[in-house]
């Protein structure tokens, strides 16, 4: 076997935080290996990709690696599953972690076998020389890991894998598809009770009244809990639970706070709290050549998350040790707010990871995962299990942000950009829990000891947050790129898969567009005569050629277009091409998509994040936004919040540029920005008009087309 | 109120104690311990809860007990036969046609629904069976594939 000594990773993962052996793996007498993760299993697939990570550095089978689902109280704190960074954070520790492993198991057997590890030979953990044999398993041993990762270990080359860079089905699917419980929904402990929230759907602070007279004498209600203005219900069953909540809810008065603006855009821009400059490049001789200018102004609604299954968590309170199951992504900071909010110590609550339905980003999880808590305070030491309604979700989980652009750019007589300006304004991108001195969990801010809910912040460059791919990776000769950050918050807003990134492509690529129209040049041509970077270069290229870019037919309502960036300007590189028919809606045909992850650890992991990742995007993109009322927000339900059905999702191809050499990255954001411009950019070759608004909807391509005749 | 209902689902007879108006989707998940059928929006919009009342996709969560007592129910557990999955839960299997799979066990109630009056349709009957159910995770094209392709497996 070739071995490389050092791999081409800089960034030792999340090793930094958890150093020892002994945090990431364990090797069992009965052939299998636990591997302890403190990333999620959030539907993206990533058990999968682990636990080929960890079967080809241990060189045994992908069936013997055993994923011990997030624990507080084992699994090592890697954080939050969240930025596409788990296979950079997680798998680059278990890599070195395992490839250790592998290194001691050999050491151990060679020792029992009275010979050197050189004289060995070793498949799937069975260990042999000279017709004497050992196995992986006969030498576990706990002690044997009792050490730090030594971050210097041998890792595999790539040329000779076995696993990763191979499909492997999801190890999560066969249930999900039988039907078997699987989901934190499908819990039932021993005497467990259902609980369900009293909200208002809009900002409040504290129920001015609340008649329960009816509501006390319902056959199996178990508890009426109140706590300031935190209202909750707890009964034997689950439909008992739902009917006391809707019973309770009409007879509930709020104290309603602050109105909502009327236009969100506007009100941003007039709120900025911080200018920052984030981007600046000077080259005088160059600007002394501008000559056409062109300016534009873009902006996005706020986004809902809209998993199918609404927020849910279990809590039970035993001898003042609180256990709370959670699909939140990252359980260490969950605890950390819980004991704030709570008043406990962190030691005396251990949070587990279940899986959920569909996460995309911060929703509910944690704040439900408080909800249960303060409920099962109420229960006797009883499990309590708290499901949010469609509507609590649509009301309550945060929200990707509103935000607001404004563009302006110079070409020179050669149709070059010689000068580039992007200004952004926004909420901050991220409140999660973990990180404040107040707890950022939805109920804490309503109990009558309340605290104050905690400002949505934005993550620093060069990942960044409201600000993540508003700086180009073109190269421009002058640029200045700033971000106005936006403190109060009329809608709470967080991290929503891809951040700002997914305005920042969208409006960048669509300028690109208008550009490249001004200087009389095709689109593709036209980026690439800005973009030095090769990877990028090649996946507009294989983009374009699925897509027979420069065969295109013209017809009537019919329109092409590319999008592209590299996420964050640090991680996957992706280049859409969307065809599109504009009728009466917008109708997106084809979505041609070109990846570039570095090491591919599951090619159809990869593929089926890149197109669940286009299709959404192009849900975002063509329908969605949160309805806003005067007090709070009036998308409750499917029917105000419309996301793209089966027959209106377009056909998804992707190709992968396979990178053994280059380190693996994440995939699962990296369709957002390219996908929404491919399509803003197809709609705008169709119709020869430009709608600068999201989503593109009939109504704002109707008016598009009012204002232009 | 609490009355008694008597149920028949997969085949098998059960009675259940609880109010008339309360919705099939928790008898099912917590009287019968059934937990493939999910809830998703209460009000039949998304389809994560669709079970098969007498041969027709219905959300379980919208429909009292009292409308379902007497009725042939079949959910995701009854589409498999005596510990073999249905063609279609292997066809789902062989595409890998999930993400997060919340949506899947409607999604195949109403794929079944569609293979039992429709056993060839074409790609876009197959979408328009599966419109009145929702996927967030856009695993659409996958689900649409593993729908062909179990029909065509059937047909052999």
């Amino acid at each position: 076997m070739n071995t490389v000594a050092e791999s081409p990773l800089k960034r030792p993962g999340s090793l930094e935080k958890n150093p020892k052996l002994a945090q990431w793996l364990r090797v069992h007498r009965d052939g299998t290996v636990s591997i302890f993760s403190g990333k999620v299993e959030i539907g993206q697939g990533i058990s999968t990709a682990l636990a080929q990570i960890a079967a080809e550095e241990l060189g045994v089978a992908l069936e013997r690696i055993r994923m011990v689902a997030a624990n507080t109280a084992v699994s090592p704190d890697e954080g939050v599953t969240s930025g596409s960074l788990s296979i950079q954070d997680s798998g680059v520790a278990l890599r070195r972690a395992c490839a250790q492993a592998r290194t001691l198991l050999l050491k151990s057997a060679a020792a029992r076998l009275g010979v050197s590890v050189r004289d060995l030979q070793v498949a799937d953990g069975t260990v042999r020389t000279a017709g004497r044999s050992t196995s992986f398993w006969e030498c576990a041993d706990d002690a044997l890991f009792d050490c730090k990762v030594d971050e210097t270990a041998a890792l595999r080359s790539p040329r000779d894998y076995q696993v990763v860079g191979k499909p492997a089905p999801r190890r999560d699917l066969p249930d999900k598809i039988a039907g078997r419980p699987r989901f934190i929904q499908d819990i039932t402990l021993p005497g467990m009770l259902y609980g369900r929230m009293v909200r208002p759907p809009y900002n409040f602070a504290g129920p001015v009244s609340l008649d329960d007279s009816k509501v006390k004498s319902m056959p199996g209600l178990a508890a009426i809990v109140r706590d300031g203005g935190f209202v909750g219900v707890l009964a034997e069953r689950e439909d008992v639970a739902i009917s006391a909540q809707r019973a309770l809810r009409v007879t509930a008065s709020w104290r309603e706070v602050d109105a909502l603006p009327r236009d969100v855009h506007a009100w941003l821009k007039e709120h900025a709290a911080e200018h920052r400059v984030i981007s600046e490049k000077e080259n005088a001789d160059a600007k002394s050549r501008a000559g056409k200018v062109l300016e534009a102004s873009y902006t996005k609604p706020y986004i809902s998350h809209a998993s199918i299954g609404p927020s849910c968590a279990i809590a039970r309170i035993d001898d003042g040790k609180l256990m709370v199951w959670s699909h939140s992504q990252g359980i260490f900071n969950l605890r950390r707010d819980l004991a704030l909010a709570l008043g406990m110590r962190e030691d005396a609550i251990i949070v587990r990871h279940a899986e959920g339905a569909g996460c995309y980003g911060h929703n509910g999880a944690d704040d439900a995962a408080l909800d249960a808590a303060l409920l099962a305070r109420a229960a006797g030491g009883r499990p309590v299990q708290v499901q949010w309604m469609r509507d609590d979700e649509f009301a309550w989980a945060p929200c990707g942000p509103a935000m607001a652009l404004s563009l302006r750019a110079a070409l020179d007589s050669h149709g070059d950009i010689v000068d580039w300006e992007h200004e952004l304004w926004s909420n901050g991108h991220s409140s999660r829990p973990g990180r404040a001195d107040n707890p950022a969990l939805l109920a804490a801010w309503h109990l009558s000891r309340a605290y104050e809910r905690p400002s949505a912040i934005n993550m620093p460059l060069p990942a960044g947050a409201a600000d993540r791919n508003a700086i180009p990776i073109y190269d421009f000769p002058n640029q200045r790129v700033v971000n106005h950050y936006v403190h109060e918050m009329p809608v709470r807003t967080s991290a929503l898969r891809s951040l700002g990134a997914y305005a920042n492509v969208f409006a960048i690529e669509s300028f690109m567009d208008e550009l490249a129209q001004a200087a009389g040049r095709d689109p593709i041509a036209f980026r690439q005569r800005h973009l030095k970077d090769p990877r990028g270069r090649a996946v507009m290229d294989a983009a374009a050629r699925r897509a027979e870019w420069s065969h295109w037919k013209p017809a009537e309502s019919r329109g092409h277009g590319i999008g592209f960036a590299r996420y964050k300007n640090l991680g996957a590189y992706c280049a859409a091409v969307a065809e599109v028919e504009v009728g009466h809606d917008v109708r997106v045909n084809r979505l041609i998509l070109a990846v570039d992850v570095g090491l591919v650890i599951n090619p159809d992991g990869v593929i089926n994040q890149i197109e669940g990742g286009a299709i959404q995007s192009t849900s975002w993109t063509l329908r969605e936004q949160v309805r806003l009322g005067a007090r709070g927000i009036a998308s409750l339900g499917w029917e105000d919040y419309p996301i793209l059905k089966f027959s209106e999702v377009p056909v998804v191809e992707v190709e992968l540029l396979d990178r053994p050499e280059l380190p693996a990255v994440g995939a699962g954001e990296a369709a957002q920005g390219p996908a929404a411009a491919a399509i803003a950019n197809a709609v705008a070759h169709a119709l020869g008009l430009r709608v600068r608004d999201l989503p593109l909807t009939h109504e704002r391509i109707a008016a598009a087309i009012s204002q232009s005749t | 109120m609490s009355e008694r209902f008597r149920l028949t689902v997969n085949g098998a007879s059960s009675e259940i104690a609880a109010s008339a108006q309360t919705p099939l989707l928790y008898a099912l998940r917590n009287d019968l311990s059934l937990k493939g059928t999910r809830f998703g929006c209460g009000s039949g919009q998304c389809g994560a809860c669709f079970v098969l009342i007498d041969g027709n996709p219905a959300p379980a969560c919208d429909t009292p007990l009292w409308a379902a007592a007497g009725k042939r129910i079949t959910t995701v557990e009854g589409l498999s036969k005596g510990g073999e999955l249905h063609p279609l839960q292997h066809a789902f299997l062989a595409e890998q046609a999930a993400q997060c799979g919340y949506c899947t066990s409607g999604i195949l109630i109403s794929a079944a629904a569609l293979l039992a009056r429709n056993p060839r349709p074409t790609e876009s009957e197959v979408r328009a069976a599966l419109d009145r159910n929702l996927c967030r995770c856009g695993s659409h094209n996958r689900m649409v594939r593993a729908v062909l392709r179990a029909a065509s497996e059937i047909a052999l």
